[in-house]
């Protein structure tokens, strides 16, 4: 629904050279930025924007292109983690210290990780909508005890002290080398998924979130074709798990409980959960409303400081989820409609600023069948 | 393709009752045969868990049936009901800290409970008017808002009650343990199971006995249908959010009279009861029940049957249940397909 398949089928018009312009500039914006900033601000913000958005964008594209609103990938970017971890400190923490090489240990880490999101969307992928959402939870949660109380891989006390490779450095050091690295993945993966939603499997993977029943009588098949999603999403949210390792330098189970399972749907719904570019979007945002809630004005006033992080986002979401629920992308797509000549919009398909809401109620569209791909053609 | 699921469950069975019965040597409750005593109480602490599971779950459930909103908010009410229940037990006591058994009469844990699952239902009642009527019939983004009101009351928890775990006081009366023939059994857990007996069976009367508990099933089958009636359906959904969110407040007050409340312990909860009713299937009290005694035994089971040193791994059973439940039935022992 909505502008995701727009892409694929709208014809080039004036709209989308801007949206393209608007993303070259934000690139080239992300580019010269640590330039100005501080080396809090490259790490802080953007690094842990950044790779907070690539985990989000694997969320947003089961949701956007294959109906499926997962809340398992949060712990897939965290298995990524912990096998990286355990594969390559050498001691003096929990885990297996297997002393890899620490591009050995990536590889292994991604590796595993997708092979475990085959699995769990194997099993996940037989059900739709809400009952997806559900069963992915629980994946999440049950991922979560698990780390907790298998001592064997970590433990609640996490793993700590991993390396990095010498390029990347530590973060303390060299903030730009993993900043910029971050951002190559952002745009690889960013280009990848675009471009995958146009290939045949794209577009089957979009019939089928629009209508499976119809798709499965034509004789697609859905199970596969959702399980495959499931599994790309789980190796981009693997690259996501790389990066924050590297980051971070230790995880533990914290790093992927409930409060962090929601946040990167928080995340992934500010942004806009029907746009690939939410994800970074609703990222930035994300870490900029925890690293500078404290300098606002009249906060602290009304009782909301820091420690109340969580209440301040949870505000942001509901109104967000209230108001506009394709998020920052949507708000800031009726601006720009707002702003600009008539004319122009005659070329953008109708049906992408719909205010009901369609990205939120993916997963119930996909169930009722009711084809929002025909309710688009047909306006 | 059902037969070959057959056989596969009963083999399952019938090697995990082999392995209870005779092989389960070396396992904190070593097997049957040797320790029966052990097993009696592990069956115990397995239907006692399990009745709290289902008294949680039901609220679940109902709401889920009848409305098709996932109310995730369902842990925070939860431990929402557990915070009110403690405060109005001190209030009671006239204690502060430290209340012990001998402090608390029957009254003093009953009247919290019952105003405590009075605010929770009240609480999801308001939610369920202020922000999810109006979205009637967005399941996903319904969802969403519950996500929402459930970060924020997780949060404004710790800030009001702390991050330090607290316990409920039981009654001096059942806060002891029976010895019968051999086996020494916490009286507090067997109260639970019998609460949880009576709100199984006041539910089920309500829903099969009563002329709301008609109308309610109805809705569950076909909502504008009801409607089209003339019966005010509105109504309904809103004696449904009460009752549902009423039973997740009460299941806070036993649950954190029998284990604590902390922060963490509402996701913990949402975990369980989503656990039962994907398993027994969405939306159904049979379900409900079904899911709620297969998840008790699995978690009473597994960590006293595995090797001593593997019984940190018995989360994996769980994962294992709903894998398999999930595998064979994709919606629930007891769910139909959308």
């Amino acid at each position: 629904m909505t502008a995701a398949d727009n892409n694929a089928s709208r014809p080039r018009g004036r709209v989308v050279t801007f949206e393209r312009a608007l993303l070259v500039f934000a690139v080239a914006l992300l580019l010269v930025l640590p330039a100005f900033t501080s080396d809090f601000f490259v790490s802080f913000v953007l690094t842990q924007g950044l790779l907070l958005g690539i985990a989000a964008a694997s969320l947003i594209f089961l949701a956007a292109y294959g109906g499926m609103v997962s809340l398992a990938q949060t712990l897939l970017f965290g298995v990524s983690g912990f096998v990286i971890g355990n594969a390559v400190t050498t001691g003096g923490s929990k885990g297996l210290n297997l002393g890899l090489d620490p591009w050995l240990g990536v590889a292994l880490g991604v590796g595993i990780t997708t092979v475990l999101a085959f699995f769990l969307g194997a099993v996940a992928s037989r059900s739709t909508g809400l009952y997806f959402l559900m069963i992915t939870l629980t994946f999440g949660v049950i991922g979560f005890y698990f780390f907790g109380q298998v001592t064997t891989f970590s433990g609640f006390g996490g793993i700590n002290q991993v390396r990095a490779p010498d390029f990347v450095g530590t973060p303390g050091q060299f903030p730009e080398r993993l900043y910029f690295l971050a951002l190559a993945v952002s745009v690889i993966v960013y280009v990848v998924l675009r471009y995958i939603a146009r290939t045949p499997f794209g577009l089957s993977l979009q019939g089928i979130r629009d209508d499976h029943v119809r798709m499965s009588s034509m004789g697609y098949n859905v199970w596969v074709h959702r399980t495959l999603a499931f599994t790309l999403a789980g190796f981009v949210a693997s690259l996501a798990g790389v990066l924050f390792i590297w980051w971070n330098r230790q995880i533990d189970p914290a790093s992927i409980g409930m409060g962090e399972i929601l946040a990167l749907l928080i995340i992934a719904v500010i942004g806009g959960i029907n746009r690939l570019e939410g994800a970074w979007v609703g990222a930035i945002v994300f870490v900029m409303v925890n690293n500078y809630v404290r300098d606002v004005p009249g906060l602290n006033q009304i009782g909301l400081t820091e420690a109340r992080f969580n209440t301040i986002i949870g505000l942001i979401f509901l109104i967000i989820v209230l108001l506009s629920p394709d998020g920052f992308i949507g708000i800031g797509q009726r601006v720009v409609r707002l702003l600009t000549p008539r004319a122009w919009h005659t070329s953008q398909a109708p049906g992408s600023d719909s205010g009901s809401g369609p990205s939120v109620t993916a997963g119930s569209r996909s169930d009722s069948g009711s084809g929002s791909a025909e309710t688009t053609g047909n306006k | 393709m059902q037969w070959i699921a057959l056989v596969a469950g009963w083999s399952v069975a019938a090697i995990f009752a082999a392995w209870v019965l005779v092989f389960a040597n070396g396992t904190p409750a070593e097997p049957l045969v040797s320790q029966p005593g052990d097993f009696v109480k592990v069956l115990l602490n397995a239907l006692t868990i399990a009745g709290l599971y289902f008294i949680v779950a039901s609220g679940f459930t109902l709401i889920f049936g009848l409305m098709r909103v996932v109310n995730l908010a369902h842990g925070s009410f939860f431990l929402l009901g557990g915070y009110i229940a403690l405060e109005f037990q001190k209030l009671m006591v006239g204690k502060s800290r430290n209340i012990l058994g001998d402090d608390v009469g029957v009254f003093d844990w009953v009247i919290p409970l019952l105003l405590a699952a009075m605010i929770a239902g009240i609480l999801g009642l308001i939610m369920q008017q202020v922000f999810l009527r109006w979205f009637q019939g967005q399941d996903m983004r319904e969802t969403m808002i519950t996500i929402a009101i459930s970060v924020i009351l997780a949060d404004m928890m710790v800030s009001w009650f702390g991050g330090i775990g607290v316990d409920i006081q039981w009654p001096g009366l059942i806060d002891r343990a029976i010895t019968v023939s051999g086996v020494r059994y916490s009286v507090s857990r067997l109260f639970m199971l019998g609460v949880a007996i009576v709100v199984g069976v006041a539910l089920w009367a309500w829903l099969q006995k009563t002329r709301t508990g008609m109308v309610i099933r109805a809705g569950v089958d076909d909502t504008s249908m009801v409607q089209a009636l003339g019966i005010n359906v509105q109504l309904v959904f809103a004696l449904a959010f009460f009752v549902g969110s009423a039973l997740a407040g009460m299941g806070g007050v036993m649950g954190g009279s029998f284990a604590g409340l902390a922060a963490g312990v509402d996701g913990q909860w949402l975990l369980n009861s989503i656990i039962v009713v994907i398993v027994g299937g969405l939306g159904s009290l049979k379900g409900a029940l079904a899911g709620s005694l297969l998840l008790g035994v699995v978690t009473a089971f597994a960590p006293s049957y595995l090797p001593a040193g593997f019984t940190n791994y018995s989360i994996i059973f769980t994962f294992v249940l709903l894998g398999a439940v999930l595998a064979w039935r994709p919606y629930g022992l007891f769910g139909t397909p959308e």
